[in-house]
């Protein structure tokens, strides 16, 4: 496991140049799903698959530039957080298909 | 005034039945006894500070087990009284109603009040001394985990008094469940006691994992850790992916009931099925959450009294680990007729019988351990030794069941019921009692009695299959589970009687066990060496019972069985004999059970749809957080010069 | 349970003693579950989303310009809670103390927000009872918004424990962890932003 603390210490000092890249990647992605369900009239599935994969980076704008998550226990807490993520996709779509198949 | 009496008569106490009125009299007595008997000995100081406000993992551990044997009694009186009723074709022992309300508790409280405190009881015993911790993570919010599983099996407890029980199963199922075909208070108990409780085994959940991840004792790498810990490790990761998905759950039904919403009515869109969808999410993990641990237990016991390794321990760990995942999959088998449709039964029950693979390999595991062993048939081990064949038997129904097709047939029958019972049974309930005998000494100082031990054993093992092995026969007959009577003319009285007899061989089992236990504590041998079966894993290193700060050094381990390893290689004197430090431990709190009596408010206040009740007991409850936040709590250290008294007292240093 | 308080410039305050890195590594657990606990309510909510019972559809109830607001002042108040989180890590008390204001102030405005949207709805007789559509969206918007309230009381405590105390290994793992804890809502917005707002347009 990842416990060498030296790898946490980065910019400690100067401009948060990190923070700043990541909330204007967070804007872009925000306004560019925006973009894609307002003003192109793309299929009803290539629209919701669009915003769910610009969804997807903006966890990871949040998860790498703000939450440090690699930092300390990186792989413990990496496993914690894939995990419930894949759970949570597995519940989603598993309700959805279970309860829904078949009734449309 | 009237309306108050009106009130309190009607809907209040639960009226007009002997048998609670009896519950009502034995309640105030046994209450009435408990406060003249700590008044008389003067020990309410010590209740309060040596158990109430305690944060020791292995005090926590006893008050789980003492709360869990004693929601066994209460479970196996509602099992016995249906199994009297369900003895004879048309009895009028209980009416339907009754009927309803007894298997609904039956059902909840055992799995719920009964088997997942009992593990997480002997978890607590005894995971932190296997790491060679000194703790768990998080010891005050060890207590708060204790403390809302209580005050939630207690609120669960009082409907039976109090407003009157929940009687829609132990699933719930809507919109059965719901308030236009249940209206009353019975449903709300289960939803808010059963909340409180999730929230305390969540809580747990988070704890254990930290702990086992992050403070075992040098040199125990995770390939090193005992099997108990390591089915500890995964029961926990299971606890914290399965239960938030309850308390989703629980609190839609809630919302449902009391603030109007439509999630699983029948009116208004909403659907009934995703109740159930939603609860065999948390249900089958929930399955895996009690059994793990048993394996776990099963393991150390087998290789313990078997003086050998356990075989294939790499292959056990990754078959966890393969159900931890696999157990998150299979959720649907629990609802095949509900009609969604052949591909999504295929695919669950495709995956279901995947999950029976990793289990198998785990039986051949425990039976190559003993391979060309000197076997020791200790209570404890007569335990794990009885769990295999029955286990198998439960097992290879599951698969049965696991066919989509034939589960039309055995569905809700009493084939299943048979069959669940024979996993639980075999695989919990004996699991808990071969722990319970294994670490007794650890817990209280002194071994349980064998004699008596073995025969609540033989009693309890063949009452179990007396009792439940004709269910599957009733279940081919035709013979419905939640059932409250049946005509004659069937042919069902003949199996019934004989599973009624069984039952009560159960009862008296347990009874002995009882008594074993108030034998023990005057006559059982005192275990003076820390180590009273010749153990292999590191709580056996320690004085029985352990001290507050558990090890007076923390051990260096080199190996998996890492006390067997310091015993081959003559480690043990010189690791005793370790100059002594101060010892940094944590300090007890009121603050966990004042909480706790907070939640316990809202949940009442909200069961009787009181909602400023709730908020009361709520903004109560958020207090005792800030306080706790606020709060510059660094603990304590032990003396060097008290801890050497300590080793030196136990005769461990000279 | 040992206090080392192996302070060198290297390691961060929060971790720097071993009641720090079990708080936080626990923290990151915690958040595991709560993944599941949205994605229950995420499920439901998908489920019932037809399910109007003849009553208002997402397109009926739902304001572009006011969903976009919230959006925005929920991303940004992530962004102001990471910079107070830099801010720790260089020890600046006064820093920590500004960006979380203004990561509080942003936050209220969030939820002052989404309260009048509720009340808006609820005034268009779109209530909880109305149908299985609404109940699951209140649910959903309403768990997140609870969050969100519960996280502006937390940070207003800490941050009186910190203007008392100051910066040292305590408060530095109690800020760095409610931090987490505000990144990890708007990770969940984003999603409630994409399925429940942006979706409904579309379907």
């Amino acid at each position: 496991m990842q416990s060498d603390h030296t790898t946490t210490a980065h910019s400690h000092e100067g401009f948060p140049w990190k923070h700043v890249i990541g909330f204007i990647l967070s804007l872009i992605l925000t306004v560019a799903a925006l973009y894609v369900v307002v003003s192109l009239s793309l299929s009803t599935t290539a629209t919701i698959t669009i915003i769910l994969v610009l969804a997807i980076f903006q966890v990871l704008v949040q998860l790498l530039f703000f939450m440090h998550i690699t930092e300390h226990e990186g792989a413990y807490q990496l496993i914690a957080i894939i995990f419930g993520i894949f759970l949570a996709a597995v519940f989603v779509a598993g309700s959805i298909w279970i309860i829904l198949y078949g009734t449309y | 005034m009237s309306n108050i009496k009106d009130f309190l008569l009607n809907d209040f106490f639960v009226t007009g039945e002997p048998m609670i009125y009896m519950a009502d009299v034995s309640i105030v007595l046994v209450t009435i006894a408990i406060f003249v008997v700590l008044t008389y000995f003067k020990k309410w100081k010590w209740l309060w500070k040596e158990w109430l406000t305690t944060v020791d993992h292995k005090k926590i551990g006893i008050m789980y087990i003492l709360a869990a044997l004693a929601m066994l009694f209460r479970g196996g009186i509602d099992a016995l009284l249906m199994r009297v009723q369900l003895t004879a074709p048309n009895l009028k022992f209980l009416d339907a109603q009754h009927y309803n309300e007894i298997f609904t508790t039956h059902g909840t409280i055992m799995i719920l009040f009964m088997a997942m405190p009992f593990l997480i009881g002997l978890i607590n015993v005894a995971m932190p001394l296997q790491i060679g911790a000194r703790d768990v993570a998080f010891p005050y919010l060890n207590a708060i985990s204790f403390w809302l599983f209580f005050v939630g099996a207690m609120l669960f407890n009082l409907s039976f008094v109090i407003g009157g029980s929940p009687d829609a199963g132990w699933t719930s199922y809507t919109p059965l469940a719901e308030k236009a075909l249940d209206p009353g208070v019975g449903e709300n108990y289960y939803l808010l006691g059963l909340q409180l409780a999730g929230i305390g085994t969540l809580a747990s959940g988070v704890n254990f994992v930290v702990t086992i991840l992050k403070m075992r004792a040098p040199g125990m790498t995770l390939m090193r850790m005992p099997m108990f810990t390591w089915s500890t490790l995964i029961t926990s990761v299971i606890i914290v992916f399965a239960f938030p998905v309850l308390t989703v759950a629980l609190a839609m039904l809630t919302i449902d009931r009391l603030f109007g919403g439509h999630f699983f009515t029948a009116t208004a869109g909403g659907m009934p099925m995703m109740w159930t969808n939603l609860f065999w999410i948390w249900g089958h993990p929930e399955v895996y959450i009690v059994i793990l641990p048993a394996f776990g237990i099963f393991s150390d016991i087998i290789s313990t009294f078997a003086g050998k390794k356990l075989f294939g321990y790499h292959v056990m760990v990754y078959s966890m680990v393969a159900i931890s995942v696999l157990s998150f999959l299979v959720w649907t088998h629990h609802f095949f007729t509900m009609g969604s449709g052949a591909a999504v039964n295929s695919v669950f029950g495709i995956s279901t019988m995947a999950i029976s693979v990793p289990t198998g390999v785990k039986i051949f595991n425990w039976l190559l351990t003993m391979h060309r062993s000197k076997i020791r048939f200790t209570v404890a081990n007569l335990w794990s030794l009885a769990f295999i064949p029955n286990f198998v038997i439960g097992g290879v129904t599951g698969v049965m069941l696991a066919v989509a097709a034939a589960d039309y047939q055995y569905h809700n029958s009493y084939f299943l019921i048979a069959h669940f019972h024979n996993v639980l049974i075999a695989g919990t309930v004996f699991a808990c009692f071969a722990g319970l005998t294994y670490w007794w000494p650890k817990m209280f100082g002194h071994v349980l009695n064998e004699r008596l031990g073995k025969w609540t054993f033989w009693i309890f093992v063949i009452g179990y299959n007396v009792c439940f092995l004709p269910q599957y026969w009733l279940g081919f007959m035709g013979m419905t589970r939640r059932t409250y009577t049946y005509p004659s003319g069937l042919g069902w009285m003949p199996l019934n009687v004989i599973s009624t007899v069984g039952g009560f061989l159960m009862g008296i089992g347990f009874m002995i066990m009882v008594y074993n236990v108030y034998y023990s504590a005057r006559y059982g041998k005192r275990d003076t060496t820390g180590d009273p079966w010749n153990g292999r894993t590191l709580e056996w290193a320690t004085t029985s019972p352990a001290a507050e700060y558990n090890f007076a050094n923390v051990p260096e381990v080199r190996d998996q069985d890492a006390f067997w390893e310091m015993k081959k290689s003559n480690r043990v004197k010189e690791w005793l004999n370790q100059p002594i430090k101060d010892i940094h431990m944590p300090n007890n709190s009121g603050r966990p059970i004042i909480m706790a009596f907070f939640f316990f408010v809202a949940g009442f206040g909200l069961t009787f749809e009181w909602i400023w009740v709730g908020a009361i007991g709520l903004f109560g409850v958020l207090i005792t957080m800030v306080l706790r936040s606020f709060e510059n709590d660094t603990g304590h250290h032990i003396h060097k010069e008290e801890v050497e008294r300590t080793e030196r007292e136990a005769g461990r240093i000279s | 349970m040992s206090q080392s308080h192996s302070l060198n410039n290297q390691t961060p305050l929060e971790y720097s003693t071993e009641d720090g890195r079990l708080k936080i590594f626990g923290f990151w657990v915690f958040l595991g579950a709560e993944i599941i606990l949205f994605s229950c309510l995420f499920a439901s909510y998908m489920v019932y989303l037809h399910r109007t019972a003849g009553g208002p559809t997402p397109d009926d109830l739902f304001n572009v310009k006011e969903f976009m607001t919230e959006t925005f002042l929920l991303l940004t108040s992530s962004f102001t809670c990471g910079l107070a989180t830099h801010e720790l890590r260089r020890h600046n008390k006064t820093g920590v103390i500004i960006w979380f204001i203004i990561t509080l102030i942003l936050g209220l405005g969030f939820v002052g927000m989404e309260a009048h949207e509720f009340v808006d709805y609820v005034g268009e007789g779109a209530k909880m009872s109305t149908s299985a559509f609404l109940t699951g969206f209140f649910t959903l918007v309403g768990t997140h918004g609870c969050h969100v309230s519960l996280g502006i009381l937390w940070i207003i405590g800490i941050l009186i424990q910190t203007a008392r105390t100051g910066i040292n290994p305590v408060t530095a793992r109690k800020l760095f962890i409610v931090g987490l804890y505000w990144h990890f809502l708007d990770v969940v917005w984003v999603f409630i932003f994409t399925v429940v707002y942006l979706t409904g347009m579309v379907l």
